[in-house]
């Protein structure tokens, strides 16, 4: 069977962020790039699948600038993807890339189980998963941290809120969105990394898959940097001094009591 | 003017804050606000829901939506939706909101901006701004191509006043509009806890490495228990298995907005200052002067933990039950 696993290439959490002049975007000067965190889960999760049904296969899929993100793709496939497909545009919101995504996995004939992770940390959007599985006309469940398949149908944990969880079935083809403790990603091998170099990335230009330009709902202006905060205020003295001032601070400062 | 339509969720039959927020900002656009809320319960809130600021409520009164399923939920709330015919809609970036308004925006081919934290409503327009790069910057959402624009909107962002309990909402009864499901919900099983999600709470209490071990948090849920707070936890604790994921703050954990954030014995490694760093006010708590957390933060103690929580506990419990 096809698993097909949607990864999104997101800036690194230390990464220092500069707006652009005109506001729509940062600066990508001097930015390391990485696989979106929580799509190593869903990398994990798929190459487990493959190994555990003989004759399956792992698709890993992206949209974005082809550049820089087939680095990502090639991460995926030296943890033992097997076959990585690059989708080249720029500029796109979470309905045109699930739009992209939807296209491009119908064009390949389906996928049996796609994964991906539940949010990419740039945005934390957590929509392009629910939207693909619309325009593939497939269930889907986000949030995911226990997967098992039956040969027919999904059966996942969803976590929810106060630590609760949803057991879920779904019939397949479905959509999994993954969230930490759904496994350990493993680390690309030596072997695999050399494999993944020589691996050849089928490169498709988003202008090809005739999604019209109004498939574009969203933009982001007017970026800026978070307001800068006060200098803390250190409260001395003993423990019961200290306590005694906070409380006040609390209550009378900063009036959240 | 137009209509706007409001996502009212409920928790054992209580209208959650994050709905009267938004119930409130719609009110106060002067835009016809419309309620839609799905369950076996929906009767208990439709009061609720008038009382803050709702003229209508679509209820569909199935115990099939008691709880969430995305497919069924979908095909309700899009069945209203073509029947109200709102220009805005707003819902919580809770679970469900979260879950849910992204295939209802693909069904309506209209564009969603998620997990906001303002919002400005001038007629038929809304923007909204949500935090972007893990809260190191901010940008305007603008919606393009879009016949309803959606904002799912952080909890405890907006605020709240007094209900106006001579108001009411005109109840609109549907029958549950899905059929045909490929999604079941088999079971729900509850989390340990009994309080309010971390991404719901106003008050958080969260600790780290600091603590030096899982008994040690006993200390946090005490002075969690006298603020009505929820305990929150470190990426390092989490792993340690001292406690479960789902108390996990920061950038593979959960990411919270609350009015007041106290860290004990936290560090403030960036991951978890991505989680937590838009907090109103923040009171760090560390034994290391250069803890980078006091960097971030509004009050700072250096000083043992185990000496200071226990007596801000008593400082709590004297100020607030007077």
């Amino acid at each position: 069977m096809k698993i097909f696993v949607c990864i999104k290439q997101v800036p690194d959490t230390e990464t220092k962020i500069k707006i652009t002049p005109d506001q729509t975007g940062i600066d990508t000067a001097g930015i390391k790039w990485v696989m979106n965190p929580y799509d190593e889960y869903a990398v994990e999760e798929a190459i487990k699948l493959r190994d555990a049904n003989a004759g399956s296969q792992v698709w890993v899929l992206s949209v974005g600038p082809k550049a820089r993100v087939v680095e990502s793709l090639r991460t995926a496939l030296a943890m033992g993807s097997d076959e990585a497909i690059v989708v080249n545009g720029e500029g796109l919101d979470n309905f045109a890339t699930a739009k992209a995504l939807a296209e491009v996995i119908k064009a390949e004939g389906g996928a049996k189980i796609i994964f991906s992770g539940k949010l990419a940390i740039d945005d934390n959007a957590s929509s392009v998963s629910q939207m693909m599985a619309e325009f593939l006309n497939v269930p889907h469940t986000t949030v995911v941290s226990k997967f098992a398949f039956n040969g027919e149908n999904v059966t996942v944990e969803r976590d929810i809120e106060g630590g609760a969880k949803e057991v879920v079935q779904m019939m397949t083809p479905a959509v999994v969105a993954a969230n930490k403790g759904l496994n350990m990603p493993r680390y690309a091998s030596l072997p695999g990394i050399m494999k993944a170099k020589k691996k050849v990335i089928k490169e498709i230009e988003f202008a090809s898959l005739n999604i019209p330009a109004s498939d574009i709902k969203v933009k982001y202006t007017g970026m800026t940097l978070p307001a800068e905060k006060p200098a803390v205020k250190m409260l001395s003295g003993d423990a019961s001094a200290q306590a005694a001032e906070l409380v006040k601070l609390l209550r009378d400062e900063a009036k959240v009591l | 003017m137009g209509k706007v339509l409001v996502f009212a969720e409920q928790t054992n039959g209580k209208l959650k804050r994050s709905s009267i927020e938004l119930l409130q900002a719609a009110a106060k656009s002067g835009n016809t606000v419309v309620a839609v809320t799905f369950g076996s319960h929906a009767g208990d809130v439709t009061a609720a829901i008038g009382h803050n600021g709702a003229s209508e409520v679509h209820v569909v009164k199935d115990a099939a939506l008691d709880s969430y399923n995305p497919e069924s939920f979908a095909a309700n709330m899009v069945a209203i939706v073509n029947k109200v015919q709102p220009s805005i809609i707003l819902a919580s970036a809770s679970s469900t909101g979260k879950d849910l308004f992204p295939r209802v925006a693909a069904r309506l081919n209209t564009g969603v901006a998620s997990d906001c934290t303002q919002l400005t409503i001038s007629g038929d327009n809304v923007t909204a701004v949500k935090p972007m790069y893990s809260g190191k910057a901010f940008a305007t959402v603008n919606f393009e191509n879009s016949p309803i624009k959606i904002v799912l909107m952080r909890a405890n962002q907006l605020p709240v006043e007094n209900a106006d309990t001579s108001k009411s909402a005109n109840v609109v009864e549907h029958t549950n509009a899905a059929a045909d499901l490929k999604t079941l919900i088999k079971e729900i099983v509850k989390g340990a806890s009994e309080k309010l999600d971390l991404t719901e709470a106003n008050i958080i209490v969260s600790g780290g490495r600091g603590l030096k071990e899982a008994a040690n948090f006993k200390m946090l849920n005490d002075l969690a228990d006298v603020l009505g707070a929820t305990v929150g936890a470190t990426r390092a604790v989490v792993d340690a298995g001292w406690v479960g994921h789902g108390m996990q703050v920061g950038q593979t954990g959960k990411t919270v907005a609350p009015t007041l954030y106290i860290a004990v014995g936290i560090s403030g490694a960036i991951q978890h200052l991505a989680g937590m760093g838009s907090s109103k006010v923040i009171v760090a708590i560390n034994n290391d002067a250069n803890a980078p957390i006091f960097q971030k933060a509004t009050y700072g103690i250096v000083g043992d933990a185990f000496d200071i929580v226990p007596k801000l506990t008593e400082e709590f419990k004297k100020a607030l039950h007077h």
